[in-house]
């Protein structure tokens, strides 16, 4: 692997997992929790968000040397919006079942936080190629974490995944699991299995370093 | 952080003049209006066509054996075919077999629900005074609870052949002991409330008011509204 394919595939991994935007950053809380009752909401979501994330940060890094920086946050919203109104207009003619359940968080997206601070923070600063690796990698991690997050509920709170039954008639659904509280309830219990790996892991380096530093 | 940050370019060091920032401002509002009215023209037909379809489809599923249908509304006092391309603030759905024969209206509801407004759209069979079939349109009833106002079928199933006099009323599940009542799904009794709400409400708009039985608007032969199923 040369050094560029390097760097573009650590721009990239590092959004599914150490710097993912839901589970590490909790960014993009509003649609994360509003959408997720069902997987195929969850989908329909992160697929709008990866294609508004990849369109703006491409946008925003090839014309970055043409915005003056006073006005780059309007612009980068100007940029957002026109995405998400294409995202919006899509959704409706093609899936327009979809578009009727996520209904107004389409337009919401205009405000998810993940997609503004990813060209505040990464696609102003970087090149085409970079930023595109990076809005990649950013919104994949988005749709696992979402996806994660629909397909608990959704078992949990209809017994079905994707729409199909999985345990048969006898099954009551844990109805709460798809109203708003059994959102927080699985994004609380996901997070904190994701930080207790991630201290676990800091443990067994800890470790490693001491029996290191022993055995030397 | 692995974040690049580009060297600094000597000009963003001065402060761009205010008719560059207006201009760039007004640039990205430019290209972006041509994007969207772009996109709303690709889609409009595609979006008009999913509507119509989709109420074609409501209205043969709560009237039964219907194959064509065509709008109606009151112009000059009178119930008769809505002209293509013309609109009416209030218009119903009238439903005909394969031989144009009349079966029923299909009337279409709206009123508020637990959370928000619920639209709904029933069949009416005037020959028997009784709502023959009952579709919701929109609502953003509680996910599990009251959506089941159109997800259970139990719950549909009452309106399939229910009387509409004097009025539809709504008992508890189980305590049903008249044709013209209405179990309400447990757990959801407001939203169970509305649907029949709406009806009744919607009801006492019409049914007054449409044409004597054996005198309704007759299907035309060739119309751009036929559809078969």
């Amino acid at each position: 692997m040369t050094e560029s394919e390097n760097r573009d595939y650590n721009e990239f991994i590092k959004g599914i997992w150490r710097d993912n935007p839901v589970f590490v950053q909790v960014l993009g809380m509003c649609p994360m929790l509003a959408v997720t009752n069902s997987a195929i909401n969850a989908i329909a979501m992160g697929g709008a968000t990866l294609f508004v994330l990849v369109g703006s940060s491409f946008l925003v890094a090839a014309f970055k040397k043409l915005i003056p920086k006073q006005v780059r946050i309007s612009c980068f919203i100007i940029i957002i919006a026109t995405f998400v109104t294409v995202a919006d207009y899509t959704l409706l003619a093609l899936v327009p079942g979809v578009h009727k359940e996520l209904g107004a968080f389409i337009p919401l997206i205009v405000a998810n936080c993940m997609i503004l601070g990813r060209q505040e923070a990464f696609a102003s600063k970087n090149t085409v190629r970079l930023s595109v690796m990076d809005a990649l990698g950013m919104s994949t991690g988005f749709v696992i974490a979402l996806f994660t997050l629909g397909a608990v509920r959704e078992i949990l709170g209809a017994g079905s995944l994707f729409g199909i039954s999985l345990f048969g008639a006898a099954w009551e659904p844990w109805v709460i699991m798809i109203l708003p509280p059994g959102g927080f309830l699985t994004l609380g219990l996901i997070l904190l299995v994701f930080n207790w790996m991630t201290h676990r892991k800091q443990m067994f380096m800890e470790k490693v370093a001491e029996a290191q530093r022993s055995g030397s | 952080m692995t974040e690049v940050i580009t060297t600094d370019r000597p000009e963003a060091d001065q402060d761009p003049s205010p008719a560059r920032l207006i201009v760039t401002l007004a640039l990205a509002g430019l290209i972006s209006g041509v994007a969207i009215v772009g996109i709303f023209e690709a889609t409009f037909s595609t979006i008009a066509e999913n509507k119509a379809r989709e109420l074609r489809e409501a209205v043969f599923k709560v009237l039964p054996s219907v194959t064509q249908m065509q709008e109606l509304a009151y112009l000059n006092d009178q119930l008769m075919p809505l002209p293509q391309g013309e609109s009416a603030e209030k218009t119903i759905y009238a439903g005909y077999t394969e031989e144009a024969k009349f079966v029923g209206y299909a009337i279409p509801g709206e009123g508020p629900g637990f959370q928000d407004t619920i639209k709904l759209l029933y069949g009416y069979m005037p020959a028997d005074r009784k709502v023959v079939g009952m579709e919701v349109l929109e609502s953003r009833e509680t996910p599990g609870l009251g959506d089941k106002i159109y997800k259970d079928a139990v719950f549909v199933g009452n309106f399939s052949d229910l009387p509409i006099d004097p009025v539809i009323e709504v008992v508890k599940k189980g305590r049903r002991d008249s044709d013209n009542q209405v179990d309400a799904i447990t757990g959801a009794t407001i939203s169970s409330r509305a649907v029949v709400r709406i009806i009744n409400e919607t009801n006492e708009i019409w049914l007054d008011n449409l044409p004597a039985a054996g005198s309704e608007p007759e299907m035309p032969a060739k119309s751009d509204e036929v559809a078969h199923d």
